[in-house]
Order: C-alpha cells, then sequence, then structure tokens
C-alpha cells in the first residue's frame, strides 16, 4: 500500500478551495516537457538508460532547494490501485501510471513531489515539470514551476534548439513545452445550453477543453478542464496571459448565465438544486458518474447562496475521496468491486452531515 | 468573396479571429485554411497529426522537387518516417534537424508558426528571457548554432545583426 502521508498535505493542496476564484475554479495546473541531450525520447529508451535519467534528475532535485526533499514513487513498484489513486489526485497521468489503453508501466516510470512541485519521470518526455494550486493561479503556479525549471537546468543538460525551443517527442508540445490548464465547473452554461458555443469559440482561439482528468477523459459533472493548445511561437507569458484573459472571460459567461437561470428559472433551480442535495444527503448508493452530476449541482446551489449547510472544501473532498481506487482503498477493496456504490453513498451522506451539524 | 490571404479563391472557410481586444474576419480559400491548419472549425483539435504525417510520405510541402519521395531515417536514433507515422512521436532532438523542413510544415499546422519565442535554455545557468540585443559573441556564437541546425533564416538575421553591431 502507497504512503502518501509522506506527503504534507497528501499532495491535495489543490483541492482546498482556498484559492482564488475557488467558486468556480477548482485548480490551476501549469507543467513543462523538457527531455535530457544526452537521450533519445521516451518511447525509445531503453530501460538502463530510463534508470540513468530517473537517477540523475532525483540527484539533480536533491542538489536543488524545491525538491530538496521529494518524495519517489516508482510506478514500477505500486499495485495497480495505488497507481491509480495517485491519478485520482491529479498526480500522475494515466499514461505514467501504466492505466492508458496499453495498461502497461513503464520501466522506471516515477513521480518525483514535494509540496505543490512534482517531476513525472519517464513519460513520454523524460521529465514533465507541474505545479498544481488551488483556484484560478497561472501566475503563482508557473512561477513556481519556472524556478524549478531554471533549478534543474543548470544541473541537467534540457534538449533545446535555437529554431524550435525546448525539444519534445511529441512536435505539439515543442517550444515552450509549457501546458497551463484552469479545472472550472460551468453548470449555468450547460443549463442555459450556451456551452457548445463557448467550447468551440475556444477552439477558434488557440485553446481547448478536456475532462476532469485531462487527456482524452471524459465531461462529467460539468467540469472542465481549459488550457493552452498551442506552445510554440509565443512566450511562456503570452500564453498564460492568453489563456488568463479567456478563462476571465469564460468565468464572466458563467456568472451571466447563472444569473439568468435565477432570473427565468428560480423554482427550477432551487428544486434541482435541493433534490440534488437530498439525492446525496440519504441516497442509499451512488455510481460515480451520478454523484459527479449531484455534486455539480450542490456546487452550484453553494454559489448561488441556496445552501449554506456545506462548503466548496467538502464537495472537493468528496470529488477526489469518492473515486474508486480511493473508495476501494478506504475499504480494502477492489476497485470493481460491486458494493463501492453503497460504500460511496455511505460516505457522502457521513460527511454532509458532519458538516451540517457543524454549520448549524 | 476572395481569399483575404491569396487573393485569387473563393473564400470558402470564415474565420472570426480575437487578437488584442480586437474581433478580425478572416475569408480563407480551401487551400489557404490548410495551411494554417483550418479545413474545418473543428479539425485543428481533434486530427492533429494523424493525417497530415500520414501525408508525409507521399509528398513533401512547400520543398519536395517535383516527383520525389520524401523519407528519413535519424542517423541518431535509428528512427524513421513511418515510425513516426505510426506513433506520432519523434525519437530523439536529432529528429527535429533530421527532419528539416517539412516539420516546419508540421509545426506551422499546428501551432501557426515555426520559431520558438519563448525563454531560452542556458545550460550553465537555467532559462533566460530572449536578450534583445545579445553582445558580438553571444551574437557569433548563436549564428554559429544556427548554421550548425541547418537554420539558414535564423543565420542571416543573425549575419545582419552583427554587421550592424562591427
Amino acid at each position: 500500500m502507497i504512503d502518501l502521508t509522506l506527503l504534507a498535505d497528501g499532495g491535495l493542496g489543490w483541492l482546498d478551495a482556498s484559492g482564488p476564484m475557488s467558486h468556480l475554479v477548482l485548480s490551476t495546473r501549469v507543467r513543462l516537457a523538457r527531455n535530457l541531450q544526452s537521450h533519445v525520447f521516451g518511447s525509445r529508451t531503453a530501460p538502463a538508460d530510463r534508470e540513468v535519467i530517473l537517477k540523475s534528475v532525483e540527484d539533480a532535485g536533491r542538489d536543488g532547494g524545491l525538491l530538496g526533499h521529494a518524495v519517489c514513487y516508482r510506478m514500477d513498484s505500486l499495485e495497480p490501485i495505488d497507481r491509480q489513486l495517485l491519478h485520482e489526485r491529479h498526480l500522475v497521468s494515466k499514461e505514467l501510471a501504466g492505466l492508458d489503453a496499453e495498461a502497461r508501466v513503464r520501466p522506471a516510470a516515477a513521480l518525483l513531489i514535494q509540496d505543490r512541485l512534482g517531476v513525472m519521470l519517464n513519460e513520454e518526455d523524460h521529465l514533465r515539470l507541474q505545479g498544481m494550486r488551488s483556484g484560478f493561479a497561472l501566475e503563482a503556479t508557473y512561477g513556481e514551476v519556472d524556478r524549478l525549471d531554471s533549478e534543474l537546468g543548470q544541473r541537467l543538460p534540457f534538449a533545446f534548439h535555437p529554431e524550435f525551443g525546448y525539444l519534445t517527442s511529441c512536435p505539439t508540445n515543442v517550444g515552450t513545452g509549457l501546458r497551463a490548464s484552469v479545472l472550472i465547473h460551468l453548470p449555468g452554461l450547460v443549463l442555459t445550453k450556451e456551452i457548445t458555443k463557448v467550447l468551440q469559440g475556444l477552439g477558434q482561439v488557440g485553446l481547448t477543453h478536456r475532462g476532469l482528468y485531462g487527456e482524452g477523459s471524459e465531461i462529467v459533472g460539468t467540469f472542465f478542464q481549459l488550457s493552452n493548445q498551442t506552445t510554440l511561437g509565443k512566450s511562456e507569458q503570452d500564453l498564460l496571459d492568453h489563456l488568463g484573459k479567456i478563462v476571465r472571460q469564460v468565468m464572466e459567461y458563467e456568472e451571466q448565465a447563472r444569473q439568468v437561470l435565477v432570473r427565468d428559472a428560480p423554482a427550477i433551480i432551487e428544486d434541482k438544486v435541493w433534490r440534488a442535495y437530498g439525492l446525496l444527503r440519504y441516497g442509499r448508493t451512488l455510481s460515480f458518474d451520478e454523484m459527479m452530476n449531484l455534486l455539480s449541482a450542490v456546487r452550484l446551489g453553494v454559489g448561488l447562496k441556496m445552501i449554506t449547510g456545506v462548503g466548496f472544501y467538502t464537495l472537493n473532498k468528496l470529488l477526489v475521496y469518492c473515486q474508486p481506487a480511493h473508495l476501494a482503498a478506504a475499504h480494502g477493496l477492489s476497485t470493481d468491486d460491486p458494493s463501492l456504490p453503497v460504500q460511496r453513498a455511505r460516505y457522502v451522506r457521513k460527511l454532509l452531515e458532519d458538516e451540517a451539524l457543524r454549520r448549524g | 468573396m476572395k481569399c483575404s490571404q491569396c487573393q485569387q479563391s473563393d473564400a470558402v472557410v470564415h474565420l472570426t479571429q480575437m487578437s488584442n481586444d480586437q474581433v478580425t474576419q478572416v475569408h480563407l480559400c480551401e487551400r489557404c485554411a490548410a495551411e494554417r491548419g483550418l479545413e474545418t472549425s473543428g479539425a485543428l483539435g481533434k486530427t492533429p497529426l494523424a493525417s497530415y504525417i500520414a501525408a508525409m510520405g507521399q509528398t513533401v510541402p512547400d520543398t519536395a522537387l517535383p516527383g520525389t519521395e520524401f523519407d528519413f531515417v535519424c542517423h541518431r536514433c535509428g528512427a524513421t518516417l513511418q515510425d513516426f507515422q505510426e506513433s506520432g512521436r519523434l525519437g530523439c532532438p536529432d529528429c527535429y534537424r533530421t527532419l528539416g523542413e517539412p516539420l516546419r510544415g508540421l509545426l506551422r499546422r499546428l501551432h501557426g508558426a515555426t520559431r520558438h519565442t519563448g525563454e531560452r535554455y542556458l545550460a550553465s545557468g537555467g532559462t533566460s528571457s530572449p536578450p534583445p540585443e545579445p553582445g558580438h559573441v553571444h551574437l557569433r556564437e548563436q549564428l554559429k548554432r544556427a548554421i550548425e541546425s541547418e537554420d539558414f533564416e535564423l543565420a542571416a538575421q543573425l549575419r545582419d545583426k552583427l554587421k550592424v553591431l562591427e
């Protein structure tokens, strides 16, 4: 069993709803793709070389300050449920965790992590530097990852080309290697059916959207990850400024959509929100998808101040702890155990009841 | 309506762009739209690589002599065009140099640009913002690297800058 207590906050600092605009934005994430000049890219790297890469990055990290006390989780020595647990905490990609279609953990695939900063090692690229923060915090998140990049770059020979920039295994990441994304909750736009227009608009301004778990994941519970599509031809600051500007616009549209809902259909919205709360508070079995949809409605209700007996932090916590691997690990079950929906409903009831009592 | 880029063919793609708070409309013919990777509004994100890379085997956009076929084998990692077509991934840093011009076509399509304008990597000191007017020595080093990497466009710019400085 993986020991997540080695991490000060369990790697979950991003969900505490303490950051800016937390009622709409759950988290901000920035990653930089980097490779070592001395080795061929991930898909062609021999196992022995992957070990060398892991060792050299670990050493470089420990020499610096930002990863001086980092914990290293090797995917190839973890059970599937533990790898899924890290993925559910948004700390490793599906690919690194060996949970993608190939379902294969690559040798020496690892996560080096300290506080809000981490490096995925031996994924598609040798290094994927990443930082995550609560709320809408592009500048602060990038600032930290940029410092880590400088620190590691002094100790490791990164592959860089004067014309193409930082070289990556996939040409979609070349240049800055930067992917910034914002996990945002947009129920107002979904309910007013404006979301399609907004998402199409994103494509036209060089941004893209994904589901809760990033690339290739489904949209659940009206949570969307908005991120930059291109990485070459613009500076890091320009990419962040552009994403930030568009996200602020999307937040504005979402607020407007919510006002329209409250103005034009107050009874319907109130009913939807309270029914969702009722099902979460008293239901006896909940699938993950159903729970996500209900959480989405309750989150909207909390944002509209219709529901006061629960806060965003608890809703975020449910979102993470009710995922299959988290629930299964907590109860010593497998992730496909038929009793998980019952366990999930029990956990949700308990948390909501405790919080309602606390808030009086 | 004629294409606003080539002014010759009829425009079939009408694109609304936002830049610096200005909304502009661009009307493009099929060919110019394809050059920008904009055949349809949803195509950019959904079919990023496969069709373009598949086509790299038959023709080399912009650069090939008529009738020539394009292929490459990376001298360092041994990656071939077929590997790239199958995986969409390059094998090593040197593949970027080996692929040359066809790669620029791909990057133009994916990113709308071929040149990195962000932070530059300095092996000894991490990163730096692009220096606007580096001194002679730095320029000469950059020129040497540009020639080595066969980036002649950049080399010409650097040579001109050196001339001005000297």
